[in-house]
């Protein structure tokens, strides 16, 4: 019994520790060859990172990533591939932040119209490609991809010209969101623990909303019965639509809910950052998010640690590119390396533990017998 | 003369079970030889080993006299042996010469396919057994004993003398058996040896020379099929009597449970799949439905259920129309549903047993509490299906693929059951399970059917559906052309209901839709 405990620990830790020896590897073939010290860029690379300032920079950035893992991975749950949430993002950050530049509110219900409109933009988007699954058959991976083009790059392209505020600002945007519709930083909560944080670092409050996220994700994915139907939808369509779960209503409502969440994703810019729409705007989180939940197994604390990870690679590469130790490029590698060998180590160990499985339940009804 | 099979010592084990445990079997030159035995007595997992798809642990195999190491398919074809699988592995658009030839085509200079070539060959490989298709018939245009002759067919093709048939009875009518049979003497004839896999007694009896026994892995006997009679064989299969699933003294209420009347149901090309049907099912009733597969039994089950729309006619279950209900919504008014693949449609493998164990009752305690699964609640009921319906397992948190194929049955029956339904549709319940589970099964059944349930059974297996059913109604094409009691039928003439044989006789005689 003792060894079985033991091995089924180890079988959980496998996946990611092979991951991380062969990203660690690979990157330091590249390295070398490239020229560069693979060691001394490594050291620098943990000893910046454990710095305060760059744990702030690392939460500021695994933030929206980890939001938009939620998003996609709501839809994956159900075998929904959902790539939509850079188009959703993004066009929900938009229109948000014309609708927040608008008004002058007192401040929570500023803050509260901004994301609420992020929210719903991103839900009307996304829920877009859900009726055209139920109602036309559309494959979600074909619309979500048209429907990234048009709102990128025609809605928010087309737009923007019309809410420019400033024609002779070199970063063309909309009108600066005024002050009642910031979010304070957490740089407070954070200095009750820890010293002063220099260099400007401000950790943003999306930080708590993307908490939040996790955690109603986490209670309503495993404990609601909602959660069950969506569950059991993605192990088996089949049977779930014998078990009485409406396959249509079901994809409209994961659809929608990952758009929801997906609206929030630039909301660490909107709210803590620029405060407007510019032509700086971030891109990219969508995909980057696909990658983070497929790295975390579309669970709440595996896309934590996941997005955490990511965020201290990208961190990393800032820091990379000041030193010239190495190009920041290796970043990318050791991300890309880490999730493809982790989705490969995954199916190695799934395959592992269901025969496992098989083999115990058997014995122990031979035993039992 | 050597054999044409020797197999000695075959020993294979999987996982907590030893498949065959020292297998000896020895099958003359042009003989048919039976292997017999009950679901999951390892007869399958020897044909594997004998096919080259699973290497054995132990023991040796000749062929023709020569020890011979298979590690794959195709060194068994190579060494003249082929098979012939219970599912038929045909590409339904394809005619019958582009099938036969799939994966084996003759090629003319240039990599082109020399379909003249090709119908030579198939020609002379018919003429030399005895056994006719039209080369250019579409696959999917022909009936379920001609795609047989083509599985067959495509097997003599590749120059196999060697043929194992796995189950091939399951699923064609005595009719189509009759064929079956007269092309395998016709083959025998022409030279070949055949190993013949069945657990049907009578079949077993009529067309082989010679039957091996086998059971729980082993090897019981080898016997002339003159000298043993259908008891002898069913003893010598399961060590005792068998089982039968015959129910006592009618509980038949006349109160109406599940009335459907003139249900149509059109398939994707437009054609009526069912077409204008109209069956009640009364409390403490089991209502049977036979018929071969594909003439509509599925797509009607799915309408009651409500996982296929309806052209036409109404469903009203204790009086209320839930010809438009949810699927949730028929549930939770009480249809209990087994579906004919358990783990495509009853089972979510990958879930532990009491997730499975809601499935279809997750809006209802003791699953769920409002918008809440209640995880306790769940698990204690699941204890409860494990023990009253003797689901083996270590635990209710193992996944559903942990499980036999049985005791996932027994998990679903038990889910369906304990639910307390009012109308309980069954299909196939026993399909691919052992005996022992298939007599817990028929037990349940009889106990659903005293408690007042009332029950639609659909059954390929016909000794089962007599058995079982109060009445029984015949599907063909489409339309009920029978009903019959099944007091006073037999599987034969229940057969040539299903192949619409009696159909005129039927017209004549008891009429299938009543007004």
């Amino acid at each position: 019994m003792n060894t079985a405990v033991l091995r089924r620990i180890g079988l959980a830790a496998a996946a990611p520790l092979a991951a991380a020896v062969v990203a660690i590897a690979v990157s330091s073939i590249v390295l070398e060859v490239s020229g560069s010290d693979s060691i001394e860029t490594f050291r620098t690379m943990i000893e910046n990172g454990t710095k305060l300032e760059s744990i702030i920079d690392m939460l500021n950035r695994a933030t929206p990533l980890y939001l938009s893992a939620v998003a996609a991975a709501i839809g994956f749950r159900m075998n929904l591939f959902n790539i939509g949430v850079e188009g959703q993002y993004i066009l929900a950050a938009f229109l948000a932040a014309v609708v927040g530049a608008q008004v002058e509110l007192w401040a929570p219900l500023h803050i509260a119209v901004i994301m609420l409109t992020a929210m719903v933009v991103g839900a009307a988007w996304s829920g877009l490609a859900g009726l055209l699954k139920v109602t036309r058959g559309v494959n979600e991976v074909i619309s979500t991809i048209m429907l990234n083009f048009i709102a990128i790059g025609g809605l928010v392209a087309g737009l923007l010209p019309r809410f420019i505020d400033d024609p002779a600002d070199p970063n063309q945007g909309t009108a600066t969101i005024a002050e009642s519709g910031r979010l304070p930083d957490l740089n407070s909560w954070v200095e009750l623990f820890t010293r002063e944080i220099t260099k400007g670092r401000r950790l943003t409050g999306v930080f708590v909303v993307a908490l939040i996220v996790g955690i109603v994700y986490h209670v309503v994915i495993n404990r609601s019965r909602f959660g069950y139907d969506i569950r059991a939808s993605g192990m088996n369509p089949s049977a779930a639509k014998v078990g009485g779960v409406p396959p249509k209503r079901m994809v409209l409502i994961a659809m929608a809910g990952g758009g929801l969440v997906a609206g929030l994703v630039g909301m660490p810019e909107i709210l803590s950052d620029t405060h407007a729409y510019d032509q700086g705007f971030i891109q990219g989180l969508g995909f980057a998010g696909i990658a983070v939940a497929l790295l975390g197994r579309n669970t709440a604390g595996g896309m934590a640690i996941a997005a955490l990870l990511f965020g201290f690679l990208d961190s990393s590469a800032a820091i990379l590119q000041v030193s010239a130790l190495a190009s920041s490029e290796i970043v990318v590698i050791m991300q890309a390396t880490i999730l493809l060998v982790a989705v490969i180590a995954y199916e190695v160990v799934n395959r592992i533990r269901q025969r496992d499985e098989v083999r115990r339940a058997a014995q122990l009804v031979e035993a039992a017998s | 003369m050597t054999a044409a099979i020797e197999l000695e010592g075959i020993t294979k084990r999987f996982p907590g079970v030893v498949a065959n445990d020292n297998v000896n079997l020895r099958v003359e030159r042009g003989e048919i030889h039976a292997i017999c035995g009950e679901n999951g007595a390892g007869k399958s997992t020897l044909m594997k080993i004998l096919y080259g798809m699973q290497p054995a642990d132990e023991g040796t195999m000749k062929i023709n006299g020569e020890v011979v190491h298979f590690s794959s398919p195709t060194d068994a074809i190579e060494a003249g042996i082929g098979m012939v699988h219970q599912h038929f592995m045909l590409a339904e658009q394809m005619t019958v010469l582009e099938n036969v030839i799939l994966g084996s085509e003759p090629t003319k200079r240039g990599g082109l396919i020399d379909f003249g070539a090709a119908a030579q060959h198939l020609r002379e490989v018919g003429e030399s057994y005895g056994l006719t298709v039209n080369p250019d018939d579409l696959v999917e245009t022909l009936e379920v004993g001609e795609k047989q002759r083509v599985e067959i067919i495509k097997v003599l093709f590749r120059g196999a003398d060697i043929l194992i048939l796995d189950e091939p009875t399951a699923v064609l009518v005595p009719q189509e058996v009759e064929e079956l049979f007269r092309n395998l003497r016709e083959l025998q004839a022409g030279g070949a040896t055949i190993i013949f896999i069945d657990h049907k007694l009578q079949e077993v009896l009529e067309i082989s020379d010679r039957i091996t026994v086998i059971r729980r892995g082993k090897t019981i006997t080898t016997v002339d099929a003159d000298t043993v009679t259908a008891a002898d064989l069913a003893e010598l299969m399961v060590g005792s009597e068998l089982p039968s699933p015959e129910t006592s003294e009618s509980t038949v209420t006349d109160e109406i449970a599940l009335e459907v009347r003139g249900v149509t149901v059109v398939d994707e090309d437009g054609r009526p799949a069912v077409d204008d049907v109209s069956l009640t099912v009364h409390r403490g009733e089991v209502l049977g439905i036979a018929g071969i597969e594909g003439n509509g039994q599925t797509e009607l089950i799915d309408a009651i259920i409500g996982t296929e729309p309806m052209t036409a006619g109404h469903i009203m279950l204790m009086g209320e129309n839930i010809t438009s209900a949810s699927v949730r919504h028929r549930r939770d008014a009480g249809i209990g549903f087994v579906p004919q693949d358990r783990q495509s449609e009853g089972l979510l493998l990958d879930a532990p047993l009491w997730e499975n164990a809601a499935l279809g009752h997750q809006t209802r305690r003791p699953f769920s509490k409002g918008w809440w699964i209640d995880r306790a609640g769940s698990r204690e009921r699941t204890e409860h299906i494990r023990g009253e319906f003797d689901v083996r397992t270590p635990s209710v948190d193992v996944t559903a693929r942990a499980l036999s194929g049985g005791n996932q049955q027994k998990l679903i029956i038990g889910r369906e059951l304990t639910a307390e339904p009012i109308v309980f549709v069954a299909a196939h319940p026993t399909r691919g399970i052992d005996v022992g589970a298939q007599a817990e099964v028929w037990n349940d059944i009889r106990e659903a059917r005293a408690n007042g349930l009332a029950t639609l059974l659909i059954s390929a297996d016909l000794d089962e559906l007599i058995g079982l059913s109060d009445r029984i109604v015949v599907m063909f094409h489409g339309r009920l052309v029978a009903e019959l009691d099944p007091a006073e039928i037999t599987p034969r003439t229940l057969g040539s209901y299903m192949t619409g044989a009696a159909l005129e006789h039927a017209a004549t005689g008891d009429s299938g839709d009543d007004a």
